[in-house]
């Protein structure tokens, strides 16, 4: 009815946008021509420290394994100056406690998977349950997985409210959406599955689990970045972008970096809307830094694995 | 650090703020890679020669306008004695060179352009103005892939041409022009080579210099003497080509007005011509495109070489029910466009080949905003010497606008809406070119439709600027005549027989 | 006509074809001719061998006496190696043959010492390879042509887009020309693989040095690990193999033996493999390189595609 705006409105879900495959990625691989050199190399290899979720998610972890990760998180590499601390650190939701416990004034967010992390074949109240726990354990973000297998039966509204549930369980904590864009299949259903978690009120959106392949590219976050764009454009709310997954290398992070710097600017370039899951991209940034600053290539072992 | 959830009125006044904190630090190119002479003579019968005209011009770089080299003009005569070396090297080589011989040599010479790719890509930007990403990733390599493409051709023309034979034409004098230098070079030799052929090549004046390192290049791989000539000046010594009575076969890239020139000289000799001219194509985006995508192609169509670009899409319809959001993505998406030096590899848009281009842009940037249409400029920094034009669209121009009919051949969309298929098909048709057309769609069936009744020798769907050595390019009216590219860019340069 | 320049060798072949013994003599490093499957050079898992001879008595290597297991293995590879390889660019395939030139070119002083050591006079083998190297030249200008000749927009009476192109058939078992060591070999190669095909070959039962050689050839032109695959061995105790094989998509046989060929055609029935008969071919004259080689090995795809009928438009393209 005119007249009448709610905050989050549902739109018409066959509206959104097709997508071009080849197109959208010709112009993600425009973005890896970019030359990042000198400063500009230096800054933006700080950034994407400062932007990194960094993440054990495995069976085998042990509040041990946790711990010695949470000390990694705060101190990358002692022996260099003026590096900043990774944005959080991501576990399962019962290491949160411990991940908190030993994170304590350091201004790092314990992140935690949730909602039957990573299949999400549970049923709606275990997910809001295991929501719940984290977030009661401590957790300031909660990384939630879609039902893939709704999503693709056509259920939509389905995924949709338990999105909306969800987001109530966190209370105060931001709700990361994770779309499994490996298991999606197209861009185009990448793309309505992004419009799906942002109009059920998404803080961010999330490429993958990264438990399988492919994990994120280049042009499967293009085309979740746009989506937040236009949803910016239409609602006026920013939400988050987290690419997970597959990205190691110093140089494909600056890639991203280019990208969400041309197609949303300033305002997301921070770590407040902008993370990286990566585990091992930590130590290539390191030792790209320390070239930059020492003009020699460096090798692994002079870093700390953890 | 608790985390605080933005929220932001709803409005037109949301604005995206692309001029970061974040910047890219300058990655200029080095020059060192490449060299050149300070001064060249004309390339005739495999030799350097001294202009009998004694003349020499400048060439400078466009971005700095530095003097880079000197340049021999060809008089009538030296154009005379550069026909006389393409005839004879016709005649005792050439033509009774087995074809497969002839294809070696021309696999060589795509080779080596890859073997020397940098020097060209640097050598390119730098006499040109083109961005060095784009000679480094398009200009360059295309060039190399033509000669390799139809290196292939030279043994197999008994196939192309059902129940007839084939007979080269004899000598080839070919005129290209500034924007693509090395690439139409290629463009034009390789075909001509092939076919067997040989050679009397112009280059643009304001960009010789690719085409004489090419002359080099030609040297290294010993192609025999007078089978390529390269005749440097500028319109008068194209004019003593077209008009020399020895040349079998003209072919021309320019403008529509100088093709025009040539067409009438011609008339009455029994030489053949191609003529690639100008384009003012249009650019059609249906609402069920896909809208990113297309309005990166839009992009793409009319900045790409600072759309120094014949089949330029430089006329945008949009449909009305997205206009709005299109506009906007496109302004959005030309706030990240760098206009800056040529030779830094983070550059978009090159610099404006010579002053008298950024003239007519100019003239036409006034005409549009005198006929009413809204002018839109990104907010770039530009260098401070050298010729630059910020990217520009113009919105609400009607189709009686000079700026929607006339080629700027500059980075200057028009942007117009239309409501039915039918009213853009009709406006798309409506103009005296017809070289390129693009079609935005999601719809297969409405793509063919439209891709049948466009009136262009290009029509790009769901794309734009697409290029290959297979493909078959050219135009309608006044676009010109003739195709290069694939099996067709054969037939210019061959008689058929029996 | 360019002159060819031979390398000449430390190695001297006399008269008889054998090689020349010199007083003083480094003891030269034998090579050992092993199989080409999926990029690598394994032995026959048979572990078999045999030694072909030449005409003077000369017993030339112990080469591989390969069995069906091996050919079952290079299917697989070939079958593996399919999609990549037809996936790519055409023009990519017709740089990657003319790499293929450029290698054998450089290495034609060896292959003319293995063809003289096959019986060939020094003349002979300098034509033959020569002709060999033109000829992959000559099928690495097709690559990216043929279809244009052989592709066609069909103008149905409906309002349809309607276009047929060539796509290759899949993997091919070549059973190269037996005559000849080198040039009937690459004319055979060359034809399957510039139109998207992968093969597994089996060289001259009497003459199968040059074949691995080249193999060695492939190994370094950046042609993907299993697009081509080379066999040595009986002919008699293979060609049933080559021809029943179920994930073989067509056989290419060159000998002109009418009962062989029947027990082909009869056994390819069992899935319908196409077969190509090559064995009247002189791969010494123009007749032994065309497009319609590549053709042979092609299937045809047709598609439609409806075309909106605007303002009444009534027919295809």
């Amino acid at each position: 009815m005119p007249g009448i705006k709610s905050l989050v409105s549902i739109p018409d879900f066959s509206l959104s946008p097709r997508i071009d495959q080849t197109g959208a990625e010709e112009r993600a691989s425009r973005f890896t021509r970019r030359s990042i050199k000198k400063e500009s190399k230096i800054n933006g290899l700080k950034l994407v420290l400062n932007m990194i979720d960094l993440t054990t998610l495995e069976g085998k972890d042990t509040e041990g394994k946790v711990r010695q990760l949470c000390y990694k998180a705060m101190h990358l590499h002692d022996s260099l100056p003026g590096i900043p601390t990774v944005a959080a650190v991501c576990v399962y939701p019962s290491m949160v406690k411990v991940a908190k416990k030993a994170l304590v004034g350091s201004g790092i967010l314990v992140a935690s998977v949730a909602t039957g992390f990573p299949s999400g074949q549970a049923s709606r109240e275990v997910k809001i349950r295991d929501t719940k726990f984290a977030v009661s354990e401590g957790a300031d973000e909660v990384d939630m997985v879609i039902s893939r297998g709704k999503f693709h039966a056509g259920e939509y509204n389905y995924v949709f409210d338990e999105i909306a549930a969800i987001r109530e369980a966190c209370g105060n904590a931001r709700l990361k959406v994770i779309l499994e864009t490996g298991e999606l299949g197209t861009f185009d259903k990448i793309r309505r599955a992004s419009d799906i978690a942002m109009y059920a009120g998404a803080d961010f959106i999330k490429t993958s689990t990264g438990k399988i392949q492919p994990a994120a590219t280049l042009p499967v976050t293009l085309v979740m970045l746009e989506a937040i764009r236009d949803y910016y454009y239409r609602i006026g709310r920013m939400v988050g972008m987290k690419p997970a997954g597959g990205i190691s290398k110093s140089k494909l992070a600056l890639h991203y970096l280019v990208m969400v710097k041309e197609v949303l600017g300033e305002a997301w370039l921070n770590n407040e809307w902008f993370r990286f899951g990566a585990s091992s991209l930590a130590n290539d940034v390191l030792m790209q830094l320390m070239k930059e600053m020492t003009g020699v290539y460096q090798a692994a072992n002079y870093f700390s694995v953890d | 650090m608790p985390a605080t959830r933005k929220k932001q009125s709803k409005g037109n006044t949301l604005r995206l703020k692309f001029d970061t904190s974040w910047s890219y630090a300058p990655a200029p190119e080095s020059r060192t890679a490449a060299s050149f002479r300070a001064r060249y003579e004309l390339f005739i019968n495999g030799e350097w020669q001294q202009p009998l005209s004694k003349k020499y011009f400048d060439t400078i770089n466009p971005a700095t306008e530095e003097r880079l080299s000197e340049i021999a003009e060809a008089g009538a005569a030296d154009v005379d004695r550069a026909v006389r070396a393409a005839r004879t090297a016709y005649d005792k080589v050439w033509r009774r060179m087995p074809a497969k011989e002839r294809a070696k040599y021309i696999y060589r010479i795509a080779r080596m352009i890859q073997e020397r790719a940098r020097e060209f890509a640097i050598i390119e930007s730098l006499d040109g103005g083109k961005p060095i990403r784009e000679s480094r990733d398009f200009d360059v390599p295309t060039a190399a892939n033509h000669f390799f493409y139809y290196a292939g051709w030279a043994d197999k023309l008994e196939y192309a041409f059902p129940n007839r034979g084939t007979e080269p034409l004899g000598v080839a004098g070919q005129i290209i022009p500034w924007n693509f230098p090395l690439l139409m070079a290629a463009w034009k030799i390789a075909p001509a080579l092939a076919t067997g052929n040989t050679v009397v090549l112009k280059p643009a004046e304001t960009t010789p210099l690719t085409a004489l390192k090419l002359a080099e290049l030609l040297q290294e791989a010993d192609l025999p003497p007078g089978v390529v000539n390269i005749v440097t000046g500028a319109g008068a010594t194209g004019a003593a080509i077209v008009n020399h009575p020895d040349i079998d076969k003209i072919a021309f890239t320019g403008s529509t007005e100088v093709g025009k020139i040539i067409q009438r000289a011609i008339a009455g000799t029994k030489k053949k011509a191609t003529l690639e001219l100008g384009g003012k194509a249009a650019n059609i985006i249906f609402e069920d495109a896909p809208l990113d995508q297309a309005v990166e192609g839009v992009i793409n169509g009319i900045y790409f070489n600072q759309g120094h670009v014949c089949c330029a899409g430089s006329r945008l319809y949009v449909q009305e029910s997205v206009a709005k959001e299109v506009i906007r993505k496109l302004r959005d998406r030309i706030e990240t466009l760098i206009v800056g030096d040529p030779l830094d590899k983070n550059t978009d848009i090159g610099a404006i080949n010579s002053r008298q281009q950024l003239e007519t842009i100019e003239k036409y940037l006034s005409i549009g905003k005198k006929e009413g249409a809204e002018m839109y400029q990104s907010s770039c920094p530009l260098p401070g010497r050298g010729y630059w034009c910020r990217p520009t669209i113009f919105t609400n121009v009607a189709q009686s606008n000079r700026i929607a009919q006339e080629e700027i051949f500059g980075p200057v969309l028009a942007v117009l809406t239309f409501r039915t298929d039918d009213e853009v098909i009709e406006k798309a048709n409506n103009s005296p070119y017809g070289l390129s057309a693009g079609v935005w769609t999601d719809k297969g069936s409405k793509i063919f439709n439209m891709t049948r009744r466009m009136r262009a020798g290009v029509v790009w769907a769901n794309t734009f600027n697409k290029f290959d050595p297979s493909s078959p390019f050219g135009g309608y009216k006044e676009s010109g005549y003739g195709r290069e590219g694939g099996l067709h860019g054969l037939l210019p340069y061959l008689n058929l027989v029996g | 006509m360019e002159k060819t320049e031979i390398k000449k060798s430390a190695l001297r072949i006399g008269e008889d074809g054998l090689e020349k013994k010199s007083a003083s003599r480094r003891l030269e490093v034998l090579k050992t001719y092993k199989i080409f499957i999926g990029g690598q050079f394994p032995r026959t898992e048979s572990g078999r061998y045999y030694v072909p001879v030449n005409n003077r008595g000369k017993k030339l290597a112990n080469v591989c006496l390969s069995s069906r297991k091996d050919f079952r293995d290079a299917v697989a590879a070939a079958r593996a190696a399919f999609p990549g390889w037809s996936g790519r660019a055409a023009f990519n395939r017709g740089q990657i043959l003319y790499r293929m030139a450029e290698m054998l070119e450089g290495r034609k002083a060896q292959f003319i010492e293995e063809l003289m050591q096959q019986d060939a006079s020094r003349k002979k083998a300098e034509r033959e390879v020569n002709l060999s190297v033109d000829r992959l030249i000559y099928y690495a200008g097709w690559c990216d042509k043929y279809q244009q000749l052989f592709s066609a927009v069909n103008p149905v009476a409906s309002s349809h887009f309607n276009f047929s192109v060539p796509e290759p058939t899949g993997v091919v078992s070549i059973i190269a020309p037996q005559q000849d060591s080198l040039l009937g070999l690459v004319s055979v190669i060359a034809a399957a693989i510039t139109g998207g095909n992968t093969c597994v070959v089996l060289a001259s039962e009497t003459k199968p040095l040059c074949s691995i050689t080249f193999a060695e050839v492939l190994g370094t032109s950046d042609l993907p690990a299993g697009v081509v695959n080379m066999l040595t061995g009986k002919l008699t105790e293979l060609s049933p193999w080559f021809v029943d094989h179920m994930d073989v998509n067509a056989t290419v046989f060159c000998e002109a033996d009418p009962e062989t060929q029947q027990r082909m055609r009869e056994r390819s029935a069992l899935n319908l493999k196409r077969i190509c008969f090559y064995d009247r071919i002189d791969w010494y004259s123009n007749a032994g390189q065309s497009p319609y080689f590549i053709m042979d090995l092609q299937e045809i795809k047709t598609t439609w595609h409806p075309i909106e009928e605007i303002a009444g438009s009534g027919s295809g393209y």
